[in-house]
């Protein structure tokens, strides 16, 4: 063991994570000790997409190593390569030095890597010890599961992560923060050496993301390798002790926490030399169509008030839990604010439900087109047309021909590739039952257009082409309002934007003084630099 | 979509006619036209009832309660026209239907307002509704010499060589086409259970839907409450017990989809049907009862699953050639 003085040379603790005393862990963190884990020069592509390029990434026992960068960087794809739920191209996987594969979940987790995730999956119905046990509880003589065995070992394994829970409740009972320690307790039964957490944050409250930063100290102590992805740079100086930053699927720079500021970070994550094309077109901006102001939500938002003008493309960026499609939510009356007033065209509105907004002229383009988008069963014509049956109906009888007539008109405005109108929607690609989804909106004829994440997930050529035709919209008039996580998008297409951030408005921008940094900081809360 | 529901209901057709065919080889008056007319009209309440279990099914709920409403219902007109022989039989046939929609409402606003699971409420209300009915009648029988001619009369009254429930189960074909083909509310139906959350955000009210379609089954299932007890002239509280099966059983035989979203009124008639054709011709071809019932049993389960095949294989046309050849 060349290099590992105080070890006492015994391979046996290079290969076992037991508590370490902390001093000497610090003491090696930094030169000695050998990655637990490490990736060489990964790569993975997907259909018209490069994920990551020659990326590498060494995660090291008791040290904490942060994962900075953007929606649509690479870390996702990391993720799952580390956890084998996605194979690399290319490139090595080393466990302690020795070469891998990862060709299942499965051969992940018993190479001792654990993700726990800003969704914990875990099971509501069963008790804290049967989710920390299941899939290896302890068994009696006979084969069957040991209770009294496996409630002492829970037990056990919550005292370490710091949760006095009773193993025997239901998971349903616990709430958030103590759903994430469960999930901490199950991976630490598991012996896991490495335990990635991805925005584990995301959905707690201050007081129970103090109590994560006090598990993740403990976790370190223990030896475990973490790997934090997080948006929040507070939070990154405050516990990770390395970091690595990716942007656009490469790894642009590594180092030591102690040795590099907030600034730093943040341009590494935003620098940008390849610049992407954006069809925005001049659009002269009109009069104000919707004034919202003194939004207030008693849990969700509050005091959020804007203007958006004819023409305009207001964009609305943040991190993820930041409140925004809370906001458009109730702006559609799918959620009631407990205060605030909009106008449209200058007149007072009241918006209940969905339905009046649509009557109103506002509609929404949920992000999960999926679950929220098209519905599968129906034709196209009939998906079309359905937030407008009351304008292609009469005397509360629905006419076919008219239906006809405007799927038709808004299918082809978008170029849509069917065979017939009255083939059912599902048969279609994604592609083209988005450009369904979309003419369904447009067929009401809306004055204001809310697309929330309108580019999640599809491939750069389908980006474009939803890029087009946002700026089409907004040149012919509609206003439109894109809630976007993806930093070039929004300063790609936004005329003004605003930056959202724990439910309040952390920013206002013009296009003309946007710089990604602005947005990053105000995203984030970081005051302005000097 | 329409054309792979076309052909199911042309297999439906298909395999109604190989059942009846194959039964005329071992009765053949099984096939004379008036022995026909015959097993349509006793198929008539169920198809009725059928078309409006459809509804609900297609909103993603089920109603278990519709032959327990249809007991009250039909036992309260039966009470009604013991005790007011002079009553008109179109009013007593308005109350039965008012009765069964203020029972399906209920159904409705439990699943709508309390948002507690669909077969949950229905299986309480089916038990609470057989209930009243003990209390009401205090389990007495209203036997036929009990009710006026005329209440018997109705359904077995012919109108151009057919009885009127035959014509009857008719109108409501043709009114469910309308609703399911030309009304939001029918549009809705689908939509609501064919993708939930969307259909919130196209400005449907999914409860609301919801309780439409429960008052709507519990509309027909009063309608049917007056046929049974007038047809059969008797009302006790253990009418129809155990028919909602059947009911259920017809609309899956006619493809509805259980998951919801996907069905249609051709369906459920073929689907009921086929159960008629089944019900009516197995003890003439000397098929014991017992049989019958597993029968019945074998062509649900075939029924689901050439349906869950149908929807298997309406997978994502990815090829552009294979886009352009579909439809």
């Amino acid at each position: 063991m060349p290099g590992r003085a105080e070890g006492g040379g015994s391979p046996a603790i290079e290969h076992e994570t037991q508590p370490v005393d902390r001093d000497l862990l610090q003491d090696t963190i930094t030169s000695r000790m050998k990655p637990a884990i490490a990736l060489e020069g990964i790569s993975k592509s997907f259909p018209g997409v490069r994920a990551l390029a020659e990326v590498s990434l060494a995660l090291y026992p008791g040290s904490v190593t942060a994962l900075v960068g953007e929606n649509g960087a690479g870390k996702s794809t990391l993720v799952k390569i580390l956890t084998g739920i996605y194979q690399p191209d290319e490139g090595t996987i080393r466990v302690d030095g020795v070469e891998t594969h990862f060709p299942t979940a499965n051969s992940a987790a018993k190479a001792g890597v654990t993700a726990i995730h800003q969704e914990t999956v875990l099971f509501d119905e069963l008790s804290v010890a049967e989710n920390i046990f299941l899939g290896h509880a302890p068994r009696t003589g006979l084969g069957l599961i040991d209770w009294k065995k496996m409630n002492a070992k829970a037990r056990a394994l919550l005292a370490r992560v710091g949760a006095d829970l009773d193993p025997a409740i239901r998971l349903r009972d616990l709430g958030i923060a103590n759903k994430h320690l469960v999930a901490i307790a199950r991976a630490l039964s598991i012996d896991a050496r490495v335990v990635i957490m991805d925005e584990p944050t995301a959905a707690l409250s201050h007081k129970e993301i103090h109590e994560l930063y006090e598990l993740v100290d403990r976790l370190k102590a223990d030896g475990k390798a973490i790997l934090f992805i997080s948006h929040k740079f507070d939070e990154i100086l405050r516990i990770a002790d390395r970091y690595t930053v990716f942007r656009d699927g490469r790894m642009v720079g590594e180092g030591l926490i102690s040795e590099t500021t907030q600034d730093d970070l943040v341009r590494l994550m935003v620098g940008r030399d390849v610049g992407q094309v954006f069809p925005k077109q001049d659009v002269a901006i009109g009069e104000p169509v919707l004034t919202v102001s003194g939004y207030r939500h008693p849990t969700e938002f509050e005091d959020i008030h804007f203007e958006l003008r004819r023409g305009e493309i207001l964009g609305f960026y943040g991190l993820v839990g930041a409140g925004r499609s809370e906001f458009m939510q109730s702006l559609i009356g799918i959620t009631k604010p407990s205060a605030g007033a909009i106008r449209l065209d200058g007149e007072i509105k009241v918006i209940r439900s969905p339905a009046e907004a649509i009557e109103a002229g506002i509609v929404y383009v949920p992000e999960e087109r999926g679950r929220q988008g098209a519905i599968i069963g129906l034709p196209i014509f009939q998906n079309v047309t359905l937030p407008s049956l009351s304008r292609t109906s009469r005397s509360g009888f629905l006419r076919l021909a008219e239906e006809f007539a405007l799927a038709r008109e808004y299918t082809a405005r978008l170029d849509l590739r069917a065979a017939s109108l009255d083939q059912d929607v599902g048969t279609l690609s994604g592609g083209n039952q988005q450009k369904v989804v979309i003419a369904k909106w447009l067929a009401t004829r809306p004055k204001v257009i809310i697309l929330d994440e309108p580019t999640k997930g599809i491939d750069i050529g389908s980006k474009a082409a939803v890029h087009a035709f946002m700026s089409e919209l907004a040149a012919s008039g509609l206003s439109v309002i894109m809630v976007s996580s993806e930093i070039p998008e929004i300063m790609g297409m936004a005329d003004r934007v605003i930056v959202m951030r724990e439910g309040r408005i952390a920013g206002r921008f013009e296009r003309a003084d946007l710089t990604a940094e602005k947005l990053v900081r105000a995203a984030a809360g970081i005051e302005e630099a000097a | 979509m329409k054309r792979l529901l076309k052909n199911r209901e042309m297999l439906l057709v298909v395999a109604v006619i190989a059942l009846v065919a194959l039964i005329a080889l071992r009765f053949p008056p099984f096939v004379t036209p008036g022995n026909l007319a015959n097993v349509y009209n006793d198929t008539s309440i169920l198809i009725i009832l059928a078309l409006g279990q459809m509804a609900v099914i297609l909103t993603r709920c089920i109603d278990l309660s519709m032959a327990a409403n249809l007991a009250l219902s039909g036992m309260v007109a039966a009470m009604l026209n013991a005790a007011m022989p002079g009553l008109p039989i179109p009013l007593i046939i308005l109350v039965a239907m008012a009765l069964g929609a203020v029972l399906g409402s209920i159904n409705g606003l439990l699943v709508w307002k309390l948002d507690i699971p669909p077969i949950v409420v229905t299986l309480g209300t089916l038990t609470i509704y057989r209930g009243l009915i003990f209390l009401l009648s205090g389990g007495a029988w209203i036997n036929a010499h009990q009710m006026s001619n005329a209440f018997k009369a109705l359904p077995r009254t012919t109108l151009l060589g057919f009885p009127l429930l035959s014509w009857l189960s008719l109108v409501i074909i043709a009114l469910m086409l309308v609703v399911m083909r030309r009304t939001p509310l029918g549009r809705a139906f689908f939509a609501v259970g064919g993708n939930p959350h969307a259909a919130v955000y196209t400005g449907i009210d999914v409860g609301r839907t919801r309780f439409f379609a429960y008052c709507l089954s519990g509309t027909l299932a009063g309608l049917s409450g007056y046929l049974w007890v007038s047809r059969y002239a008797v009302a006790y509280v253990d009418i129809a017990a155990g028919f909602e099966l059947d009911i259920i059983a017809a609309c899956v035989i006619g493809g509805v989809s259980i998951a919801g979203g996907i069905g249609s009124v051709g369906g459920a008639v073929l689907g009921a049907l086929f159960l008629g054709v089944i019900k009516n011709a197995l003890p003439v071809v000397n098929i014991s009862p017992f049989a019958q019932m597993a029968i019945s049993g074998m062509v649900i389960i075939i029924a689901v699953a050439v349906n869950a095949r149908a929807e298997k294989r309406k997978g994502r046309v990815i090829l552009r050639k294979a886009e352009a050849a579909h439809g």
